[in-house]
């Protein structure tokens, strides 16, 4: 490693000789590095299993505009909207189709005593071409009333229950009053709204929600026709629409706008982002901490090499090589346990937390940038090398 | 302010000189606390001499040393080293003047996580010449010389005080300086490696014509110096070959 290093820099790899110098504290110094980058992962795979539920909910859908209510900031929050303006839109040149989108959150109490909140979505059978197409064959079973798919990854409940759901072997179960008949599973999983999700038909729908009326979808949903220049029929909606109190937006858009909405606007996904945040200068402390202290204790040898000739720039490419080293020696176990904690975090919660390459690549950047910015503040001690106090 | 005193007459020195140092003043501190350690130095340094610079502690012998070995700004008179001179000079031209020199410290100074080898080799790297083999050679070359053919590889820790002032000794020449500074640099060698050294440094100045300024209190290697040069209180006050 030292030859390498020297080959790499051409030089004595200083920096290097002086971190393995004292292995007990090289080690605390990856512990520390690596400490920050935990914290950075675990608050980046937490929001980003924010955003990955948030997206959940879009992606068991297919349309390509939704008309919500101004206030509809996400897609259970908000006023409803008229299933008028269904009929409104649907006279719009170039929509091909419309759906009125109902969507609630119900509260399952299971037998243990402990309840698990389904995100219900309720689908007219006829709508089945406005769900992904993993949903679209349940819809012909939804039209029995009563009948509803579940999420097989639905938080709290017992995975072998779910597991063993089919036609032939529905799972009954009581929400608000009504007996419901799971007579299949979906794949959809726990958010922070909701434990998972279920799919009914909009009659079921309204039995389970009784206070809510056919009239008052919570969004519209419109598919375009397949010759209808899309932003050409967006355009005219919005027109259509305008002054009416509703939002008009292209499908993709309101997932990105609530996901927005939730990450900056919403406390858990500042929070998190706080913490993101936090864990940087924590690892910008740390390393400084680390760096200004082998400065200090190097002193006297910076002020010899001072007095041989050597000038500055050798001096900062030392503290600077001593960053980069312990950034990528910190990082290592840092995405290690991180990884372990995601696999941990995601089994107990039912979250979808990833660790992506691109999260990883990310981190490692932001690891290294951090390093080097506490190494260029630790180098400020090196003025203090005067040479003239060695004699 | 204490009145100058004259100092003698300085022995004419035949080679050019390394180190001319003229009407020599310096300060320490600030407003009250100002206080003079030099007072109107006068000193000529041949090339290739040996002069050491005796005196009791206070009396500005290690302010002179700095002074010439460019570790601080003169603040008034002239200091001209191998040609150059230092009152007014530029920081990064008083960087490239060091690396002419070289400096052997009372505390050795060796980088604790570099090998004797590699802490000789950082005396080479400064110029920016010579591969890495080249390098290591010329490093293991003087460190044989000094007598420390069976140490190369080990770092200061593991090292004798004696051993690591020879390393510190090593670093210092084998840059092929003009000039060496020494402070104390036999104090912690027993006499026979006290003797050698300043044999070695005493030889690249008849071989080399490296000058050499030593401070010391060290009796023993008097003998061996071309001129003794004694300070008291911020002034010479005495100048004479042995």
């Amino acid at each position: 490693m030292t030859a390498l290093l020297g080959a790499i820099m051409g030089r004595l790899p200083i920096g290097w000789l002086q971190l393995i110098h004292s292995k007990t504290r090289l080690a605390a110094a990856m512990a520390g590095v690596a400490f920050a980058n935990i914290l950075v992962l675990v608050q980046l795979g937490i929001m980003g299993s924010l955003n990955n539920s948030i997206l959940i909910s879009y992606d068991l859908l297919d349309a390509d505009i939704m008309i919500s209510a101004e206030n509809a900031n996400t897609l259970t929050e908000g006023d409803n909207v008229a299933r008028q303006r269904m009929f409104q839109a649907l006279a719009v040149p170039g929509v091909q189709s419309a759906l009125p989108f109902y969507v609630a959150t119900a509260d399952w109490e299971r037998a243990d005593g402990e309840t698990t909140a389904f995100t219900t979505f309720g689908i007219d059978p006829k709508g089945a071409a406005f769900l992904n197409e993993e949903l679209a064959p349940f819809v012909p079973l939804l039209r029995l009333r009563d009948t509803a798919v579940v999420d097989r990854g639905a938080r709290g409940v017992d995975p072998d229950t779910l597991a063993s759901i089919s036609p032939g072997n529905p799972l009954r179960f009581e929400v608000s009053g009504v007996t419901l008949s799971a007579v299949d599973t979906m794949v959809g999983g726990g958010g922070f709204a909701g434990d998972g999700y279920m799919l009914v038909s909009d009659q079921t729908f309204h039995r389970i929600f009784a206070n809510r009326s056919t009239g008052a979808p919570d969004h519209i949903l419109v598919k375009i026709a397949a010759d209808a220049d899309p932003d050409a029929v967006l355009a005219r909606l919005q027109a259509q629409f305008d002054g009416t109190g509703l939002r008009v937006r292209g499908f993709q858009d309101a997932a990105l706008e609530d996901q927005a909405y939730q990450t900056t606007e919403r406390p858990t996904g500042l929070i998190f982002g706080f913490g993101v945040v936090i864990g940087i200068l924590v690892g910008i402390v740390i390393v400084y901490q680390i760096l200004s202290t082998d400065v200090a204790d190097h002193l006297a040898e910076y002020a010899t090499f001072k007095a041989m000739g050597y000038g500055q720039s050798m001096f900062l490419g030392i503290v600077l090589e001593q960053a980069v080293i312990l950034g990528i020696l910190g990082f290592v176990p840092g995405v290690i346990v991180s990884w372990l904690l995601y696999e941990m975090l995601g089994a107990v919660t039912g979250l979808p937390v990833e660790l992506t390459v691109a999260t990883t690549a990310a981190v490692f950047a932001g690891t290294i940038i951090a390093c080097l910015v506490s190494g260029a503040i630790a180098t400020r001690r090196l003025a203090a090398a005067d040479p003239a106090d060695l004699f | 302010m204490d009145a100058p005193v004259h100092t003698p007459a300085l022995p004419v020195v035949a080679a050019p000189p390394s180190i001319r140092v003229a009407g020599l003043n310096h300060w320490f501190g600030t407003g009250e606390a100002r206080k003079q350690a030099l007072f109107d130095v006068d000193l000529t340094v041949g090339a290739g001499s040996l002069t050491v610079l005796m005196g009791p502690s206070g009396s500005g012998k290690t302010t002179v040393l700095t002074l010439m070995g460019c570790l601080r700004d003169v603040q008034d008179g002239s200091v001209e080293l191998l040609g150059h001179e230092l009152n007014g000079a530029r920081e990064a031209d008083l960087v490239l003047y060091r690396r002419r020199l070289g400096f052997i410290f009372q505390a050795h100074n060796l980088h604790e996580s570099l090998t004797a080898r590699q802490n000789v080799m950082m005396g080479l790297q400064v110029h920016g010449h010579d591969n890495e083999a080249v390098q290591r050679k010329a490093a293991a070359h003087i460190l044989s010389a000094l007598g420390l053919d069976d140490r190369l590889d080990y770092l200061p820790g593991n090292l004798s005080g004696g051993q690591k002032q020879r390393v510190a000794v090593a670093r210092a020449l084998v840059g092929n300086p003009a000039i060496v500074f020494a402070d104390e640099p036999t104090a912690a060698l027993d006499k026979e490696s006290g003797m050698t050294v300043v044999r070695i440094l005493k030889e690249l100045g008849r071989q080399r014509g490296t000058t050499t300024m030593m401070v010391t209190h060290d009796n023993r290697i008097l003998e061996l110096a071309d001129r003794i040069v004694t300070m008291e209180d911020g002034r010479i006050v005495k100048d004479t070959a042995p």
